[in-house]
């Protein structure tokens, strides 16, 4: 039911097909398919309550599909959980940051995956390991690495953030909202940190309400309407309104869903 | 910060490196203006309180027997400060761990005494409890979701119920075993304790030095080598002076017998500090812990099992507290129903706010609660040798308590607002 119009290119790294989800009476994700190719910033968009987040917290485990089929990197997988997500290389970077405020940068983006020899925390290892990923990130607007979470700006806690899911060799990261508390420079900041994240070679999905960003950096935009994908296309074949229409009523001259499916809603 | 040439992408961290106490004094002051006072606020109570109660009372407050009385009475304050320094870093409460001590006592004088027990069964039987206990609290805390504070306050009631019923009312139960009595009534012989001072030297200058030399060798920025040696100096006097006027002659000098050195109980409070710092800051589980209490939503995402952590913090904190009675029975020789009672708890939880835990979760050390627990053993002595109100010490001891979680609330609020 739903109109790819993306170019075939290579394997997608993630492909969704024919996804559906519901909470109790609540038809939330119907026959979704979607997309993810490596190297590639694919922005899912929506309006509040298209399903979006619900989409990624199936796909990071959070919740189980009802139906559908998950490919990731052209084989069927089945994601019973975060860490099933996180073995297979996917991260998520939530919109309400999950840092922990009193423990500094290396602390946070090794939390709950610390490095050990015997016992005791590898601090030194850490340490170097969050530096060289920082760096990688091309990351320069840190003071130090000891220096605790809550001092650092909004910018600068999503990059430690971001920096946090590349830290695992990851494939796919998942970017909700990530500039939606920023400030202009900051937001530019996170942005060419998006882009870089897709340079090198990791999927990237990027959830964000802002046209701008979308059209700042995303290859592909996947947008959902009332729970069904409207449309899949590349970013360069579209403009801002017909994206915003895509949103808004689910089609956009002749991409999108069919009348009659825009009313079954 | 960009004005000296950065050689890193961090560049702060390669400045205490390279100009050395300066810099590190200037570090600590920003930190400490940012609201991050550490142990400033024990470190200040503690000289304050020795130059007012050595003015007014000089010749009961300043003399080596109560220096060494001075320990004893904070002992016990400070293992159960250490325990609750663990429940405060969840950001909750444990009210019930002054009786949870007297508790212990109560099992260890009915199995010592009355039963007969062998020591060592009875210290375990006695600590067995307290991880019951723990766990109980930790069951309806971090399992059904009931407030520490109402969980605890049950537990302070029934515990109490419960010593009453062990010991009688009214009664007392002696205790008569030497091992038992000796840790807080012996003493090091003086040559082990200038071993002890030596040992706690070496190590922490030792410890520190690998530290260093391990961060050097993977390339990063290190601290001076003349900032070590400040803070090892530092420690070392401290120590030194400690046992000195510990290693004096206590006695009047026509009593008939020397008393001197080192307290048993000192070694047993260093160890555990060690022991348990080790634990918070060297393991994945301390980690954790502070994780739970700073964002306990971004520690259950990143994977940490929450609710896991409260329970052996709740079990740590319930077990030190029974430490804690058993360091109360051996300094009174008995246990009555009121042993743990009064204001042991809120000199404990004052011990660890004074020394820099917050009552708000996420921040505290282990040693905050050595700190904190010497400004509130300080208080206790020196405060019925001014005077012998009780109304007047109650209302003090609120006072100070007050002040030290006014602290605490200030400069959080300061960090709120300087971001750190």
């Amino acid at each position: 039911m739903t109109k790819s119009v993306e170019g075939q290119q290579g394997t997608p790294l993630l492909s969704l097909r024919g996804i559906n989800k519901s909470f109790g009476a609540v038809h939330v994700l119907k026959g979704v398919d979607f997309d993810v190719q490596p190297g590639e910033v694919t922005a899912l968009v929506g309006d509040n309550g298209a399903g979006k987040s619900t989409l990624i917290k199936c796909v990071a485990g959070i919740h189980p599909f009802d139906s559908g089929e998950v490919i990731f990197e052209g084989s069927p997988v089945t994601i019973h959980g975060p860490k099933d997500a996180n073995a297979l290389g996917i991260e998520i970077v939530y919109q309400d940051l999950a840092l922990c405020d009193n423990l500094d940068v290396v602390h946070n983006m090794f939390l709950g995956r610390e490095l050990r020899s015997g016992v005791t925390l590898d601090e030194t290892s850490m340490e170097k390991r969050a530096g060289e990923t920082l760096k990688s990130l091309s990351v320069r607007t840190l003071r130090s690495l000891r220096q605790n979470v809550s001092s650092l700006s909004g910018g600068q806690r999503q990059t430690v953030a971001i920096a946090r899911a590349v830290l695992w060799n990851s494939k796919l990261v998942i970017l909700d909202e990530p500039t939606a508390a920023l400030g202009v420079a900051q937001t530019e900041q996170v942005l060419n940190l998006v882009r870089r994240l897709a340079e090198n070679g990791l999927g990237v999905v990027l959830i964000t309400h802002n046209m701008n960003d979308v059209f700042q950096v995303a290859d592909s935009i996947a947008c959902l309407f009332l729970g069904q994908m409207a449309a899949q296309v590349r970013a360069k074949d579209v403009s801002h309104t017909q994206v915003i229409e895509l949103i808004t009523a689910g089609r956009s001259g002749d991409i999108g869903l069919r009348p009659e499916e825009v009313g079954a809603v | 910060m960009s004005a000296t040439q950065p050689k890193s992408e961090f560049e702060l961290d390669t400045i205490p490196g390279q100009s050395g106490i300066g810099a590190a004094a200037a570090d600590y002051w920003n930190r400490v203006k940012g609201g991050d006072l550490g142990s400033l606020p024990a470190v200040l109570g503690c000289v304050v309180l020795v130059i007012v109660f050595g003015a007014l009372e000089p010749d009961a407050f300043l003399t080596e027997q109560n220096f060494a009385n001075l320990i004893n009475q904070g002992a016990a304050i400070m293992v159960l400060a250490m325990g609750l320094v663990f429940v405060l870093l969840l950001g909750e409460i444990d009210l019930s761990a002054g009786f949870t001590a007297g508790m212990g006592a109560a099992i260890l004088g009915t199995t010592l005494t009355q039963k007969g027990w062998a020591w060592p069964v009875s210290i375990l039987a006695a600590l067995a409890t307290g991880v019951a206990i723990g766990f109980a609290i930790a069951l309806l805390v971090a399992r059904l979701g009931i407030p520490s504070f109402v969980v605890s306050l049950a537990f302070f009631l029934g515990l109490q119920g419960a010593m009453l019923l062990i010991i009688g009312e009214g009664g007392t139960i002696p205790i008569r075993n030497d091992a038992v009595l000796s840790v807080m009534n012996k003493n090091m012989p003086v040559a082990l304790g200038w071993l002890l001072a030596l040992i706690i030297i070496v190590g922490y200058a030792v410890a520190n030095l690998l530290a260093m030399r391990r961060r050097r060798s993977a390339g990063l920025p290190t601290q001076a080598m003349s900032v070590w040696a400040v803070k090892v100096a530092a420690l070392a006097v401290v120590v030194l002076v400690a046992v000195y006027l510990l290693n004096q002659e206590r006695q009047r000098p026509s009593a008939p017998i020397v008393i001197q050195g080192v307290p048993w109980v000192v070694p047993l409070v260093v160890a555990l500090v060690v022991g348990l710092a080790f634990l918070l800051v060297r393991t994945s589980f301390g980690r954790h812990v502070y994780a739970v209490g700073g964002n306990a939503e971004a520690a259950r995402r990143a994977g940490i099992n929450v609710a896991n952590i409260k329970t052996i913090c709740f079990i740590i904190g319930s077990t030190l507290a029974i430490v804690a009675g058993i360091l109360l029975a051996s300094r009174d020789n008995s246990v009555s129903p009121t042993t743990g009672g009064a204001q042991t708890l809120l000199y404990a939880v004052g011990a660890a706010v004074i020394g820099g835990t917050s009552l708000f979760g996420g921040r505290g050390k282990i040693y905050d609660a050595v700190t904190g627990g010497l400004v509130v053993a300080i208080i206790a002595n020196g405060l019925p040798l001014v005077t012998q109100k009780s109304g007047v010490q109650f209302i003090i001891n609120g006072l100070v308590l007050l002040l030290a979680a006014s602290v605490d609330a200030i400069s959080r609020r300061r960090a709120a607002a300087t971001g750190r």
